[in-house]
């Protein structure tokens, strides 16, 4: 009897469950479902026909296939005027954000290693002023800056975003590596100090080797964001100078009459590119390194 | 020839005095432990010898040296410390190799050297092992290993077993003393576990809210403290504390103190002892041995005196019964073999060994 009652729980109790889990399992899918169906919008109608989307909807399953949407959206296409595609913009974007990202993470790092394992009087505030960059529109410094480029010469260039994006970045990469470095036990660097290490040699020999977690985290959230930037890169730059977000919207208000959504579709999926292969290759590391806690 | 001396030395954390004149030395090859509950300023003094706090005021030399601002690097010293401390991206080898490397010693003789210390730790397996891939107690030699490896003036423990669970912890003890008696290294040695200190040191110095209470060989501190938190501080269980009263009705002089019938109870004391007390109040210290079953053997034995007493609670822990004694309100401890421990309940004839204990001022706690 007791075997039979405790079954017959047990069965119920496993209905309860599968039960729960369709109802959580088909809730995730919908929303996956909703996430990524603008991607497999864009995705399709950059290998439609702009005929068939005209006719059929921007919003519809494809009927053809074809593939010169997508050397159009990157050679020949006509933005602003220049018949010269995505190329030009999307390598001005390459050149801007490799240096930036390399040099804010470096920065960030070197800054976190400082204030949290080299304390001085007034390191606090220095922390706490920079922390306030982090809160800070960047439309406040978009002033300040065009006139800073100017002086400096570098209004118009690309080197002039590399500047702008490192200095604006450094906030963020500050507190990531300064609060990644705080779990880091002090011991480890008194032990160091007495073992004859300076600086430096304890920052390359034991912070840097530790520090990847973090720095994938770092590099992939200024990539990312430098490469997504847009208010910098339409005001500050213009013409042939601007980054790849500043082109698509460009781009999209042509002034001719015909909406050429398949080359459209196909030069914003060449725009989003590097951000999803820096996903792609680092999202695990991302998650892992923003949910890391002290280190044993 | 002393290998470390201290005088004077201070330290103020902003208007907090941490430290209020310490002297100590330790002699080339002596073990010396600091104890001394949480906050009493032990772990700075470390660090302050270390080279990794600044000196306030007062003087640290090692060797000839007055180090006060010298570089930790360049104090001739090596450190242990509570977490180990092993970089956790090297190997056991590179861990080790880390201090000659950043000294530019040729290879040759860091691998001599490693090879050397490995041995004597029996590490040899773990070299090529990060830290994560290890034991606490293997963790433990290797952190004794980095810092043996480079054979320094001077060795500094910071509570190295206090991570170590107990049973390791017993072990790593007797490990610690033989290697010291091996390499015969200068050695201070910071644990809050008086037993660690007792077993461990040549000397101990029992630190207390910022100074020294007592430095001495670990027989004075136990058996002659300098005060009373010396004598509770050090022992397990701790000295039992009764105020008393020296008196003196003809028979020589005696202490005394209610029990709990309102009977007093007399205990006779040394004539010198009774002299060097000021008052006639004291403070009598008495061990939890020091109790024992009055019976035909304690009868004749010097200083023995007697009285009863009701047992509250009795603890057997094997090789010896703790029992709870009531002297009048106060709750006294006695250590007991397992043949002679008393029963709950029981009225017990007590013989207190008198040659053995302590009197102290009551107003100025210190030893008579």
């Amino acid at each position: 009897m007791t075997t039979a009652s405790f079954d017959s729980e047990a069965a119920s109790a496993k209905r309860r469950h599968f039960l729960g889990r369709t109802v959580i399992y088909t809730i995730l899918v919908v929303f996956s479902l909703v996430y990524i169906l603008p991607l497999f919008v864009v995705v399709f109608n950059s290998f439609r026909t702009l005929p068939e989307i005209s006719q059929n909807g921007l919003i519809a399953f494809p009927q053809s296939f074809r593939l010169d949407s997508w050397p159009r959206a990157w050679s020949d296409y006509c933005i602003g005027g220049a018949c010269n595609g995505m190329q030009r913009y999307f390598w001005n974007s390459v050149m801007m954000v490799v240096p930036a990202t390399i040099i804010s993470t470096a920065l960030g790092a070197m800054n976190g290693y400082i204030l949290s394992k080299w304390k001085f009087r007034g390191s606090e505030l220095i922390f706490n002023l920079m922390l306030l960059g982090v809160f800070m529109p960047g439309q406040i410094a978009l002033l300040p800056w065009a006139f800073l480029l100017g002086k400096l010469g570098l209004a118009n260039s690309v080197f002039g975003l590399i500047l702008v994006h490192c200095i604006q970045g450094i906030s963020f990469t500050t507190l990531f590596c300064r609060n990644y470095y705080v779990s880091i036990p002090d011991d480890l660097i008194k032990a160091a100090r007495i073992d004859g290490a300076g600086f430096w040699r304890i920052f390359y020999k034991i912070i840097l080797p530790i520090s990847p977690p973090i720095l994938i985290v770092t590099v992939i959230w200024q990539f990312t964001g430098i490469w997504n930037e847009y208010l910098f890169g339409v005001v500050l730059n213009s013409g042939a100078q601007q980054p790849i977000t500043a082109a698509l919207v460009a781009l999209s208000t042509n002034g001719t009459n015909v909406r050429d959504y398949d080359v459209m579709s196909a030069a914003v999926l060449i725009g989003s590119i590097p951000p999803l292969l820096v996903y792609f290759f680092g999202g695990k590391y991302f998650v892992r390194g923003l949910t890391q806690g002290a280190i044993k | 020839m002393a290998s470390l001396i201290i005088k004077n030395l201070r330290k103020n954390f902003g208007s907090v005095e941490v430290l209020k004149g310490i002297d100590l030395e330790a002699k080339t090859g002596e073990f010396i432990a600091l104890v001394g509950p949480s906050g009493c300023g032990k772990s700075t003094l470390l660090a302050m010898i270390a080279g990794l706090e600044t000196v306030s005021s007062g003087e640290i030399w090692i060797g000839d040296r007055m180090v006060n601002s010298v570089a930790p690097k360049d104090r001739d010293i090596a450190m242990v410390f509570q977490s180990y401390a092993l970089y956790p991206t090297m190997t056991v080898r590179e861990n080790m190799a880390f201090g000659m490397e950043s000294r530019g010693i040729p290879k040759d003789h860091q691998v001599a050297a490693i090879a050397r210390v490995a041995a004597l730790l029996q590490i040899e397996p773990l070299l090529h092992r990060k830290p994560g891939q290890l034991s606490g107690g293997q963790r433990q030699r290797v952190a004794m290993g980095r810092a043996l490896v480079r054979d320094p003036a001077l060795f500094l423990f910071d509570e190295p077993l206090s991570n170590l669970d107990a049973k390791l912890r017993v072990d790593m003890r007797t490990e610690i003393k033989k290697l010291h008696q091996r390499v015969g290294k200068t050695t201070v040695y910071v644990t809050h576990d008086q037993i660690e200190a007792m077993t461990l040191a040549s000397r101990i110095a029992v630190m207390h809210q910022g100074s020294v209470q007592q430095f001495a060989d670990p027989d004075t501190i136990y058996n002659r403290p300098a005060n009373v938190f010396v004598a509770g501080f050090m022992g397990s269980p701790a000295m039992n504390f009764i105020t008393a009263e020296i008196t003196d009705q003809g028979a020589g002089p005696v202490v005394s103190f209610p029990l709990a019938d309102g009977q007093m109870a007399r205990l006779p004391l040394h004539a010198a002892t009774a002299e060097r007390a000021k008052s006639r109040k004291v403070i009598l210290g008495i061990r939890p041995e020091h109790l024992s079953r009055q019976s035909s053997m304690t009868e004749g034995r010097a200083g023995a005196a007697t009285l009863s007493a009701p047992v509250e609670v009795v603890e057997p822990t094997g090789a010896e019964t703790m029992a709870v004694l009531k002297f009048g309100e106060r709750e006294i401890v006695g250590r007991f073999s397992p043949d002679e421990a008393p029963k709950t309940g029981e009225v017990m004839p007590l013989a207190v060994d008198m040659t053995r204990a302590c009197l102290f001022d009551p107003t100025s706690e210190r030893l008579i």
